[in-house]
């Protein structure tokens, strides 16, 4: 190995590549810029100002912060269900207004007065929401014209009867309690804002009216097509932001006992501003509750900031139009291309230095020697079925395989022309069992691990195992379960070939290459499931050795068959019973004179194990070209190998024209012939062994008599 | 004569012509040259402003920061004369700003997929932020004593401000680009339809810039005709409701906010129904909050029957199109 090449293995297999794409994949992402900024204020702020942490400055500050969530809370509602408030200014400060006036002018108890105030915002709320919910206005117009009215409406009323409210002797303490004392250390309006902010956030994610609010936001016309009122969830989500703006303004009247021209003004573009920066999108559907209240703190301590520390008139709009341009531009570029930048990020391919195994090729003289045998094997079901991925026969001599359609098929003994759905499981049925109770165990691709009884009962066994501990897409979930045996004590053990990619896009993994196969074990008794091994390249077939002291499974992408102890001085380690194998090997079973079938689902390639040392030119490779145009692992030509408990190997079966099975997923031994399937193949084929025992079953030999 | 002839420019008209002849009847002095006069001078501004928004909407646009280039450009221009700046210097400055403003708004929306409203509210609110706290020292500007703005500001001709006749022309000069030029045409392709615009190879986003670029440069002289006639500048009009009287007029004329409709007819006709109310409210005495509540209610009603004319096509709508 050159230096060069030493460095690219390092380069590539120790720098962890793939994390990047799998962080990307996480949609807590969404909330990590609006997070950094948030700290990054926050710690800017607190030491350019000083006692910007003191208590007294926070309790004040808080009291704001609280009052001006609640506005946010109320525009990232309506933001979610695809509209915009731009009157939550004008709601803000006609409730205020609505407060001072009931409690001062009129002398009413502290709790009408809230009532007037909710009520008034309710009110508007209304108003917008029948606009633009049922008459089907433009929001940002509609609010902004309701915005006008209200203020002119708000700034004559406040010219006409402001003096005669300062005048007012009325006094409450409950007034002053909520304007000024704080509960277990927490100011009034804090509380209000995290109540409504626990509710809001419970109603959006786990109740059916805020599913459909969000349903709405994400895709108006489908929502519609779903049957959901659009018209009324849009209403609903304007009076909700009235009824917060509302609570917002007689918070604000207890605070200050009083209201003036400046009240409100310019709320709208602060509360815009914080629910975009927070990470809301734009027309719905995506964002929180909790990206709504960052973005009020991000906004409320950098305008106060900005105040505080003393910069001249304009400052403030200045900074709040740049941090609003940015963050719209970069919610709206990050929705559009961060599933782009995932496709190019994700596959992330590790160095593999494939030793040259002995030739395969006809006429080379090697143990691996392909022939042309399979192409005289007689069809199944030709054309009837889709990817026999595995093939299994029961004590009545009926076959079974499952189809990419995620259905598992019976064709009917003797002649196997007749057959039926033996039962829809969903996904892509690969591996098949029996048990002794004689329920077909199966491995479903992106599914998990089902059994179906003989009469056609589907129960799921187990999807998830374990999570590890350094994952960070979760790896609790089988995405790719592939083969399956049984072990006497009724133990299933079974593979998991990859965390990185689903069932269908196996061939990715083959590009990437990265070890993370896993071979796991379902205990039916206390229906647990444990991953035994893990980081394998691509685990595949299993079956329990004749001795049942053992099992072999094989690892696809570095051609090597492994064999774990189930008992004995070894018990629960692992050992590499078979290295270097000229194919991919697949699944594997038991032969009738002890042995064992391996099937390769293709011969490895010169070119592609090139490419392995390559990790750069694969990268490249996924990034630059379109898919059809990329190498892949050879599935072209594969075959069958017979080999026995040390790995010796006896035999070989190929079809070298590719006319019936260029590649072999799987194959059973039944009464003396062969069974073949192919995970890309339209037939099942029969092959007759020679010299095998015609008697010889697999349910017979291993579970005994019935 | 069916329902159908009633459309909206005609409906305007018609009110406009009542309003006239009550408030003919009704307010002494009303028809009196001098106010027709100024009448006429009030709505050129708006009317300017009006123009450049009606390019802008038609492209299914919409430019919320005219009012703040409008007045931060001259307010920086005037300080630029003030701190010793040469003419041609400080024009040419004020002119590469304008420009760079409105190739701004129209890059974040054509190449960024931004919606115009949040871009040029964002610009708005930074042109002000920007202007006031870095480039000037208070809230007014005044116009250097004899500057040519002044001499603008006085110019008659026939007894007609100058101001009217520079409105006039620009509203010809956009007849002629909207209706006879190809690019002027590419507009109401574009507002009508952007993807099929697309689709047919017009250069869609290229026009989208130019859009917000003349909206700009509108911007600038409507500052420039309110700096010779008030012989100042006060970036306050920021906060008042300049901006949504532009808006008004647009929208009251005919032009429909989905895009695609109208034309300088429509912003004529909208300037002088709001060019007449206003006139109308002021010989009658009625508080400027009061007038600011009237005139946001007939926008109000205004939308609401843009919306019913003009439905919301639900096939090219965008997703998001708020």
């Amino acid at each position: 190995m050159t230096l060069r090449e030493r460095l690219h293995a390092w380069r590539y297999n120790l720098v962890p590549d793939h994390i990047i794409g799998e962080i990307l994949e996480k949609k807590w992402t969404d909330s990590a810029i609006p997070f950094v900024v948030l700290v990054a204020t926050v710690v800017g702020f607190g030491t350019a100002i000083p006692g910007f942490f003191s208590p007294y400055s926070l309790q004040e500050s808080t009291r704001q912060l609280g009052e001006f969530s609640l506005v946010v809370i109320g525009m990232t509602v309506v933001m979610l269900g695809g509209g915009i408030d731009l009157a939550v200014g004008a709601i803000f400060a006609l409730s205020a207004f609505a407060a001072i006036a009931t409690f001062f002018i009129f002398a009413m108890p502290v709790w009408v007065a809230c009532l007037a105030a909710v009520g008034t915002g309710v009110l508007i709320g209304a108003i917008n929401g029948f606009l633009i919910g049922y008459i089907r206005l433009r929001a940002f117009l509609t609010t902004l014209v309701t915005l006008i009215i209200g203020r002119a409406i708000f700034e004559i009323l406040i010219v006409n009867y402001a003096g005669k409210a300062q005048m007012s002797q009325v006094y409450s303490d409950l007034w002053d309690f909520i304007g000024d004392d704080t509960i277990l250390g927490a100011s009034v309006p804090v509380w209000t804002a995290l109540i409504i902010a626990v509710v809001a956030h419970i109603a959006l994610t786990r109740s059916r009216i805020g599913w459909h609010i969000l349903a709405v936001g994400g895709s108006r016309r489908s929502a519609h097509n779903a049957g959901i009122q659009v018209r009324k969830m849009v209403f609903l989500t304007y009076v909700f932001s009235g009824f917060t703006s509302g609570l917002a303004g007689f918070l604000f009247a207890t605070r200050l006992s009083g209201a003036g021209i400046g009240t409100g003004h310019g709320l709208e573009i602060l509360a815009l501003t914080a629910a975009v920066v927070g990470g809301n999108s734009l027309g719905g559907g995506r964002g929180s509750i909790v990206k709504g209240l960052m973005g009020a703190i991000i906004v409320l301590v950098m305008t106060n900031g900005l105040i505080r520390l003393g910069y001249g008139t304009g400052t403030n709009q200045m900074v709040l139009g740049v941090l609003l341009a940015a963050a719209v531009t970069i919610d709206i570029r990050w929705l559009k291309n961060r599933h782009k930048v995932l496709n190019e990020m994700y596959v992330a391919p590790v160095y593999l230095n494939m030793v040259d195994a002995p030739s395969a090729e006809a006429g080379s003289g090697t143990k691996y020697e392909l022939n042309s045998k399979l192409s005289q094997a007689r069809s199944i079901g030709l054309g009837e079925v889709e990817g026999p991925e595995d093939v299994i026969l029961d004590r009545n001599d009926n076959l079974y395989c499952g189809t990419r359609h995620g259905e598992v098929v019976r064709f009917f003994a003797p002649d196997y022309t007749d057959w039926e759905v033996f039962a829809h499981v969903g996904g892509f049925p690969l591996g098949l069992a029996f048990d002794k109770d004689e329920n077909l165990i199966s491995c479903v691709g992106a599914m998990g691990l089902y059994s179906i009884t003989p009469d056609r009962k589907v129960t799921r066994l187990t999807a998830e195992t374990r999570r590890s501990l350094t994952s960070i897409v979760d790896d609790a979930v089988l995405r790719d379960p592939n083969d399956l045996d049984i072990a006497p004590d009724g133990k299933i053990y079974f593979t998991d070939s990859t965390k990185r990619y689903d069932a269908h896009d196996w061939t990715l993994d083959s590009i990437e290459n990265r070890g993370t196969g896993r071979l796991l074990v379902y205990n039916p008794e206390d229906g647990s499931t444990k991953t035994l091994l893990d980081g394998y390249h691509y685990t595949n077939g299993v079956t329990i050795a004749h001795d049942k002291k053992s099992l072999l499974f094989c690892e696809t992408w570095t051609c090597r068959i492994h064999r774990y102890w189930l008992e004995g001085p070894k018990k629960g380690k692992a050992e590499i019973l078979i290295d270097d194998l000229p194919g991919y090997p697949d699944n594997i079973n038991r032969a009738s004179d002890g042995t064992y079938w391996m099937a390769w689902l293709g011969m490895r390639t010169p070119s592609f194990d090139l490419s392995l040392r390559h990790p750069d030119f694969r990268k490249r490779m996924t990034r630059r070209l379109p898919q059809d145009e990329w190498l892949f692992a050879n599935v072209n030509n594969g075959g069958v190998v017979k080999f026995d408990d040390r790995g010796k190997i006896l035999m070989t079966l190929g079809d070298l024209e590719g006319k019936s099975h260029p590649s072999v997923t799987s194959m059973r031994e039944h009464k003396g012939q062969l069974f073949i399937g192919g995970i890309l193949n339209n037939r099942i084929g029969v092959f007759d062994i020679e010299g095998a025992d015609k008697t010889w079953t697999a349910p017979v030999d291993y579970w005994g008599e019935k | 004569m069916n329902l159908s002839t009633f459309n909206q420019e005609r409906i305007v008209l018609i009110a406009t012509v009542l309003v006239v002849i009550f408030a003919a009847i009704v307010l002494p002095g009303f028809l009196n040259v001098t106010n027709l006069i100024s009448i006429v001078r009030s709505i050129s501004v708006l009317g300017i402003l009006a123009l450049g928004m009606a390019i802008v909407i038609i492209g299914r646009g919409i430019d919320l920061s005219m009012v703040a280039i409008m007045a931060m450009s001259i307010a920086w221009y005037l300080q630029m004369l003030h701190t010793g700046y040469g003419e041609t210097e400080a024009l040419m400055l004020v002119l590469l700003a304008v420009v760079f403003i409105g190739a701004v708004n129209g890059f974040l929306v054509a190449y960024a997929d931004v919606p115009p409203i949040f871009v040029t509210l964002a610009t708005g609110l930074f042109v002000f932020g920007f202007v006031r706290s870095q480039l000037i020292p208070s809230d007014a500007v005044t116009v250097p004593a004899g500057h040519w703005l002044e001499a603008v500001g006085a110019a008659r001709f026939a007894g007609i401000p100058v101001d009217v006749f520079v409105f006039l022309t620009l509203a010809f000069a956009t007849f002629l680009f909207l209706r006879f030029t190809k690019w002027g045409r590419y507009v109401y392709y574009a507002g009508d339809n952007p993807a099929a615009a697309r689709n047919i190879g017009i250069p869609v986003r290229p026009m989208l810039v130019l859009r917000y670029i003349l909206s700009a440069l509108f911007s600038f002289i409507a500052g420039l005709l309110t700096a010779a006639s008030l012989l100042s500048i006060q970036t306050r009009v920021i906060n008042s409701n300049l901006l949504y009287d532009v808006i008004l007029v647009a929208v009251i004329g005919g032009i429909g906010l989905s895009g695609g409709k109208g034309g300088v007819r429509n912003v004529l006709i909208g300037a002088a129904l709001i060019g007449i109310l206003l006139n109308v409210m002021t010989i009658a005495n009625i508080s400027l909050l009061l007038q600011n509540l009237i005139k946001s209610t007939i926008l109000l009603a205004a939308i609401i029957l843009d919306g019913w004319l003009n439905p919301r096509d639900e096939q090219t709508a965008q997703q998001g199109d708020i």
